[in-house]
């Protein structure tokens, strides 16, 4: 009787790893899921801060595939690896600060340190050739494998038929013959695969799954990384770059505004790091100030906070200031008008 | 009451690090042995019931506590051999 072969399946929550993985599971191999957290995984977070989304439905699209595939998922946290990936990408950047390239060969690299932990066979991906720009370019592929170190012991089920065969294949493991060979960015085949295995429900097929392809995301980045002249970063600053309205009136100090009442419950929860600001005359948003401020910056900040408060058109808005040790002052200022926030302060 | 082996503090953690941080507590933990999670995040409610049905383990019992979470976990409770968490 011969070995049961173990794959560990890389699942993004998307349909196209959800296919690699059904195709593999039916040949007969035991398939575990593994999922990375990088930090700027799109999935869940803005929902779960803002109210408004609160009312959605929400799922993690990894959990929820590996449900439906009755598999194992592995969540890892690779937050602090994946800083030098995201800082040093040796392949570069995609349109924004996406290191596609080098994201791919880490994750895959990830996983063969995880199969040869934990007495796996081989590692398959969702990719189909030609679908990325950056990653999945017939080219690139073997960059992955190369880089990664994984070799061919990485197998792509759904474009497999054009690439050299893994040894999965010629070990006998999987048939070759059942496996794939898309190509090209079209939907269509992978649409008619999940009809195939009866898949209705599917998280949107090539959305991303990364803040670092948003481009208005990596802006955001970009000036946190100027204005304190190093590219470092902790897990609180990149949560708070997809947190409320970001507004640069000084180069010295940022406002974090929220724009509802779920951000700002967030934001209360740094209420203990960051100097903050909020009306106490009028109904209006928690502020959160970075950077080092005189008394005349919080003079200006609690101006442009009135701006976004139920006083924007009241003479005077009084402010409470509350320092991170809890040391508090009032403050009473005017508004400022619409046109007297420079478009430039925003970020 | 039953016995709190252990308790977790995942709060103002947002999803998936609750899941990551209640799996990694659970990879310590017997079979038997419960876990306690205490999160805001709501996703937890749909997350960590899904991440417990896929490996085999029973949610006890999800609670609201003032702005608290509370999800009580049974390691291995749906009684599902586990195959390479542990």
């Amino acid at each position: 009787m011969s070995t049961q072969r173990k794959a560990v399946s890389l699942i993004s929550g998307g349909l196209d790893s959800m296919l690699a993985t059904k195709v593999i599971m039916e040949q007969g191999v035991h398939v575990e899921g593994i999922n990375f957290f990088t930090g700027f995984c799109v999935e869940g977070h803005t929902h779960a801060i803002r109210n408004r989304d609160r009312k959605k439905p929400k799922r993690n699209n990894a959990l929820w595939v590996a449900e439906q595939l009755g598999i194992k998922l592995h969540i890892v946290d690779v937050i602090d690896e994946y800083k030098d990936v995201l800082l040093n990408p040796k392949h570069g950047y995609g349109q924004n600060l996406n290191p596609c390239l080098d994201c791919k060969g880490f994750m895959v690299r990830k996983a063969y340190e995880w199969i040869r932990a934990n007495n796996f066979d081989f590692i398959i991906t969702g990719e189909v050739m030609g679908q990325r720009p950056m990653s999945q370019r017939k080219d690139t592929m073997p960059v992955v494998q190369r880089e990664s170190g994984a070799g061919d012991l990485l197998l792509r089920p759904l474009c497999a038929k054009h690439l050299p065969p893994t040894l999965p294949e010629r070990e006998g493991w999987v048939k070759r013959e059942s496996l794939y060979g898309f190509n090209g960015r079209s939907r269509k085949p992978q649409m008619a695969l999940a009809q195939h295995y009866g898949f209705s429900d599917y998280a949107t097929p090539a959305g991303g799954c990364c803040f670092l392809t948003d481009k208005a995301y990596s802006e955001k980045l970009v000036d946190m990384w100027q204005h304190r002249s190093t590219r470092v970063y902790e897990l609180d600053d990149i949560m708070l770059l997809k947190v409320g309205r970001h507004l640069r009136p000084r180069p010295h100090f940022k406002m974090i505004i929220s724009r509802e009442e779920g951000e700002g419950k967030f934001l209360e929860g740094y209420r203990k790091q960051f100097l903050h600001i909020r009306p106490l005359s009028h109904k209006g948003p928690l502020v959160l100030i970075d950077g080092e401020v005189s008394d005349d910056d919080v003079h200006l900040a609690a101006r442009v906070a009135a701006r976004y408060s139920q006083g924007r058109d009241a003479d005077v808005v009084e402010f409470e200031v509350i320092s991170p040790d809890e040391h508090r002052e009032t403050l009473k200022v005017a508004p400022l008008g619409q046109d007297e926030i420079a478009p430039e302060w925003h970020i | 009451m039953a016995y709190i082996d252990k308790e977790l503090d995942a709060r103002r953690l947002l999803c998936p690090l609750p899941v990551i941080r209640a799996q990694d507590a659970v990879a310590l933990m017997q079979a038997g042995q419960r876990l306690r999670v205490f999160a805001t995040d709501p996703g937890v409610k749909n997350d960590i019931p899904a991440w417990c049905r896929i490996n085999g383990h029973k949610v006890e019992s999800i609670a609201e506590q003032d702005d608290d979470i509370v999800i009580t976990i049974e390691v291995d409770g749906l009684g599902t051999t586990k195959f390479s968490d542990r």
